[in-house]
């Protein structure tokens, strides 16, 4: 059961192979098995896991040919511990939310659950406030990585990317700001898919950087991102930048054969910031593609240099302004001892934040006040306009990009943690996507020294279905999504 | 571009997170790093185009004015720090 | 020295929606507290605002009603500070693109022969939500926070520095407030806070071309303390520069029980606001259609009504002003007018703003709620018009309308039989007799008392009961004196 896609699952739950307590029983035992080394869940809760499971099962029952039940019914997932969920606690991975439980439900959790009748297994860990490519942030302790316990999951979604990794739950929400879903599915052999910004609804998704900020699916595969991206997305009038646009089943595209699709290939991610293995990992993918009738060319996206800069001005600017509301008095953490209103205010922040939290909101304040806004913030915005200009140009010229979607493999836990600018270049790749708001994503295409390697697939707004596609078209012919971590 | 202790404390005291002195050194030097990197855009000549500020070139959506909100006050209070009578207790506010 | 006074006045205008202008909360007043915060308006992690439209549709209204430009594409931003009633830890408002750029209001300052007009410019008027309370009572020396209020939308009013005097920033104050009742987009309640001013302050030596230091007088929320603290900080400011002080930038707070101002915080403390496009709401635009369909659902504007009052009615400037303070008493005038007739414009005008006024003002009712209806008042006048009644018996008839003593002025006159005896043979006779009755004041008025005339006129108003037309009477005593 636990290496079944989603489809099988769905279809095993329908025809009552298994219930849905079964399967989430199934789960939960390796969650309680694996966890406590693997640290991929913050919050687990069997008896109300067990009790949305029972409801599903009811579903299931009433289900008929005229009415069946939505397709992943019954089928548990993990969800990334930024959306807001009733009756568990959403930390954020922050001291500031330790025991923080929402009065109300992100948008991704009422329709994964009340809509699409899957089952939370928990809540996963990540990076405080999303913010970090190791895990290493969050306050619960840094998650390790399936394959290698020596090495991170990746982050944010760290958690989330483990927890599919191990087959601790057969699929996960994440979230993706720089490549937060990305990354981790690199390093973790997972498909995860960053939607065009618009497409999944932030309301009740905490916000780390609002206009970077993009729910997505980590999975085993293509296929399983395609149903849940169905079940996810869709509009939301209480978010303002949803997009309104007509319904799409992202799997209707899934066979199509690959004959004259045009791959673009820019020279900027393929040079000798990656490396080498990882490389041949990537050229090895390009090859299959090309024997599945594509066509490559190369394009140029001559200002992707300056992403990771321009990144880590807007995304603290921002970040600098959300997370104003985490100041002691109406929810969260508020210090135990304070002299006055301001030392609470003072104490409260320092005490609940970490440090990588903390480094970037003085960024964000400081490159919004006053005399340094024009030269930082503004110079970053109009960086973020030629970056997105780049790829306007180079899907002219080709239907989807690709590269690596990380320049390594997971690296060792405490490797990074002393050069933040080491750790920031981690995302070389993936930022850039984020700043023009495209969907892209990343899928597994080897190993190198024992560790995944990720492809980068990057397409046009709104051609997500493409990208699944061709994500699925290549994992038809490789497997290299089918291998799991040894000893799990 | 070079950050000095006085100008981290001072963004610190906008961002309402104490910093004690020992800390400030090496938060002045992580800071410093970051904006090593960030320099890179100030090479770059960007007159003419216009900032990026969201993703998509959308206008906004209005809501129709109505009262959709019900009262959630029971529900919030209880996740709340302090509070008494229906509201949120603080530290005395000085105006 | 002669010192000029330079006053720029910020006015926060709730608007008139029944939900908050980023949420689906209700905005009535006096709700138990923060059971109208929802979780929008709380900051709870994960929330996003929507933008309410009628929050968008007040702004144009007024935007159009001051002749501004509605801008085609205004932002939002964030004003970034810390602050107990701010839960978001920023508030959302407008800064680089505001919604209304520009525009002007025309007042008519002070009253009688010394009233004069004067054009004040705006800067802008742009959207952004208020803040809650702070209750300063005592828990446990502790402070309570109620989020009610906190998202109201609120159109912040900005006018350029161009009033030179106290009476003259009270002027724009009331014409303001005036309007922004008129066209319907904020009830002006301002003891709850619905229009509160915030007036910018400073003096300059007369002659002189650059701005003095200016200190900013917050939230003041009558307009009488408008000009108190004005007086009181203008006076301030020119002891400290006579007595070789310098005046610092700063913001400060009136404090009308001791008729002074205080310091709030200086220029030191100003915040640093980081103000930047706040990334959850997309820009406003508002096109062609949307502006033109709020310009056909204007009303006549107390401007035009006041020009139209001058050009078709006659009226003075200063009673055309006075008639257009709300629509109220324009809409009770004009229908005054529709059923006395144009030409009688002026009574009407006289017999809203005193008779009227006076009466209503005695019993502390608004004219909506006068009990002498428009076409009552109306056909008062016209029986004045005409003769039936003189004034003093009018103020009478007044007064029986008033109480209901009959449906119309005429109803009223029959019944009460107060008709103006106008009968030419009538007065003689009465004339006649009375000149018979009292030789004593003839031969008066004969050896040259004029006084014993109008011990004469008296006699025969006497002898009418008051009916008796008082021109008439005048005419024919002085005929048979003469004769």
């Amino acid at each position: 059961m636990i290496n079944k896609s989603l489809k099988q699952l769905g279809q095993a739950l329908a025809a009552k192979d298994i219930s849905s307590v079964e399967l989430t029983t199934l789960f939960l035992d390796r969650i309680a098995r694996h966890n406590p080394e693997l640290n991929a869940f913050i919050s687990v809760d069997r008896d109300r896991s067990l009790a949305q499971a029972r409801a599903a099962d009811a579903r299931l029952a009433s289900a008929s040919v005229a009415q069946p039940a939505a397709p992943l019914t019954g089928i548990p997932i993990a969800q990334k511990d930024l959306f807001c969920t009733t009756g568990w606690k959403t930390t954020c991975g922050s001291k500031m939310l330790a025991d923080f439980v929402s009065p109300y439900d992100a948008a991704v959790i009422a329709k994964l659950r009340d809509e699409a009748g899957m089952v939370t297994l928990g809540k996963t860990n990540m990076d405080e406030f999303a913010m970090g490519s190791s895990n290493e942030t969050s306050w619960f302790g840094p998650v390790k990585n399936p394959w290698d316990m020596a090495h991170v999951s990746g982050g944010s979604s760290g958690g989330s990317a483990a927890a599919v990794a191990a087959r601790l739950a057969p699929a996960a929400t994440g979230t993706d700001t720089g490549g937060s879903i990305r990354q981790p599915a690199a390093f973790c052999n997972l498909t995860g898919l960053k939607p065009t910004y618009g497409v999944v609804s932030r309301y009740g998704m905490i916000a780390f950087a609002s206009s970077l900020d993009q729910g997505g699916p980590l999975a085993t595969s293509a296929e399983d991102c395609a149903l849940l991206l169905n079940a996810m997305s869709g509009f939301d009038a209480r978010d303002s930048t949803s997009l309104d646009r007509p319904p799409e089943d992202y799997a209707r595209a899934l066979e199509k054969p690959l004959n004259g699709l045009r791959i673009g290939l820019p020279k900027e991610f393929f040079n000798d910031g990656c490396e080498p293995a990882v490389m041949a990992a990537v050229e090895a993918a390009i090859a299959e593609y090309r024997k599945l009738g594509a066509t490559t060319v190369d394009i140029s996206l001559p200002n992707s240099h300056l992403a990771v800069p321009a990144y880590y001005v807007i995304a603290p600017a921002e970040a600098s302004s959300n997370l104003a509301r985490f100041d002691g008095l109406r929810y969260g953490y508020r210090a135990p001892d304070y002299d006055g209103l301001d030392d609470l205010y003072m104490k409260t922040r320092a005490q609940g934040f970490g440090a990588e939290v903390k480094r970037r909101v003085l960024i964000g304040a400081y490159v919004l006040s006053h005399g340094y806004y024009d030269a930082y913030y503004l110079q970053a915005q109009r960086i973020r306009r030629l970056i997105a200009g780049d790829f306007a140009a180079a899907f002219t010229s080709c239907d989807v990009i690709i590269g690596p979607t990380s320049p390594t493999t997971a690296f060792k836990l405490g490797e990074r943690t002393a050069d933040l600018v080491k750790m920031y270049l981690s995302d070389i790749y993936t930022i850039a996507v984020n700043l023009a708001g495209l969907p892209a994503m990343s899928i597994p295409c080897g190993f190198a020294d024992g560790l995944p390697t990720g492809l980068q697939l990057i397409g046009n707004y709104f051609d997500e279905a493409r990208l699944l596609n061709a994500a699925h078209r290549y994992q038809m012919t490789t497997g290299w999504h089918e291998r799991m971590p040894e000893g799990i | 571009m070079s950050l000095t202790l006085e100008q981290v404390q001072k963004i610190a005291r906008l961002a309402r997170i104490e910093i004690s002195e020992t800390e400030a050194g090496t938060t002045r030097d992580h800071l410093n790093g970051i904006f090593q990197l960030i320099e890179q855009m100030q090479a770059v000549d960007t007159r003419g185009v216009e900032p990026m500020a969201h993703a998509q070139e959308q206008s906004q959506r209005l809501r129709d004015d109505i009262v959709s909100e019900p009262d959630c006050r029971a529900a919030c209070l209880a996740i709340a720090p302090e509070t008494e009578a229906g509201l949120y207790l603080v530290p005395k506010v000085i105006e | 020295m002669k010192w000029e006074v330079v006053i720029g006045i910020e006015t926060h205008a709730q608007l008139a929606t029944v939900s908050k202008i980023f949420s689906g909360a209700a905005t009535a007043f006096g709700a138990e507290p923060n059971t109208q915060a929802s979780v929008v308006d709380l900051a709870l992690p994960g929330v996003l605002p929507v933008l309410n439209r009628k929050a968008v549709d007040c702004a144009i209204r007024f935007g159009l009603a001051v002749g501004a430009k509605v801008a085609e594409k205004s932002v939002f931003a964030r004003k970034n500070y810390f602050y107990p009633d701010l839960p978001k830890g920023y508030q959302i408002s407008q800064f680089e693109l505001p919604v209304v750029q520009g525009g002007g209001l025309t007042v008519q300052v002070g009253g009688g022969d010394a009233a004069y007009e004067k054009t004040i410019r705006l800067t802008r008027a742009h959207l952004e939500e208020d803040a809650g309370k702070s209750l300063h009572e005592d828990f446990h020396g502790k402070s309570g926070i109620d989020l009610n209020r906190a998202g109201t939308p609120l159109l912040e009013i900005v006018s350029e520095p161009d009033m030179r005097s106290s009476d003259e920033a009270v002027a724009y104050a009331r014409a303001l407030h005036g309007l922004v009742r008129w066209i319907g987009i904020c009830d002006g309640n301002m003891q709850e806070g619905s229009f509160r001013c915030d007036a910018n302050v400073s003096v300059r030596p007369v002659g002189q071309a650059a701005f003095g230091t200016r200190r900013e007088i917050k939230n003041l929320n009558s307009f009488r303390f408008l000009k108190e603290a004005i007086d009181y900080e203008v006076q301030w400011q020119i002891n400290e520069i006579e007595e070789g002080r310098a005046i610092a930038q700063a913001t400060v707070l009136f404090d009308p029980d001791r008729g002074e101002t205080r310091m709030m915080r200086s220029k030191e403390d100003a915040h640093d606001y980081r103000y930047f496009p706040d990334p959850d709401l997309l820009p406003l635009v508002i096109g062609a259609d949307w502006l033109e369909r709020v310009r056909g659902e204007l009303p006549e504007l107390p401007q035009q009504k006041r020009e139209r009052f001058q050009r078709e009615l006659g009226l003075s400037a200063y009673d055309a002003a006075t008639l257009t303070a709300s629509q109220e008493v324009a809409a009770y005038f004009e229908a005054t007018v529709a059923v006395a007739g144009a030409a009688q414009a002026k009574p009407c005008a006289n017999w809203v703003m005193v008779d009227l006024a006076a009466r209503l003002n005695k019993e502390g009712r608004d004219i909506a709620n006068a009990p002498v209806q428009p076409a009552q008042l109306g056909g008062l006048i016209q029986r004045i018009a005409d003769n039936t009644l003189s004034n003093n018996i009018a103020k009478k008839v007044f007064e029986a309308l008033w109480n209901g003593e009959g449906a119309t002025a005429d109803a009223v006159i029959e019944q009460q039989g107060l008709r103006q005896i106008t009968d030419s043979g009538a007065i003689e006779a009465l004339v006649d007799e009375v000149l018979a009755a009292n030789p004593g004041n003839v031969a008066e008025f004969r050896a040259g008392k004029e006084k014993a005339f109008n011990a004469l006129v008296g006699q025969v108003m006497k002898a009418a009961k008051g009916k008796a037309n008082p021109q008439q009477v005048n005419a024919l005593l002085k005929k048979k004196l003469a004769g």
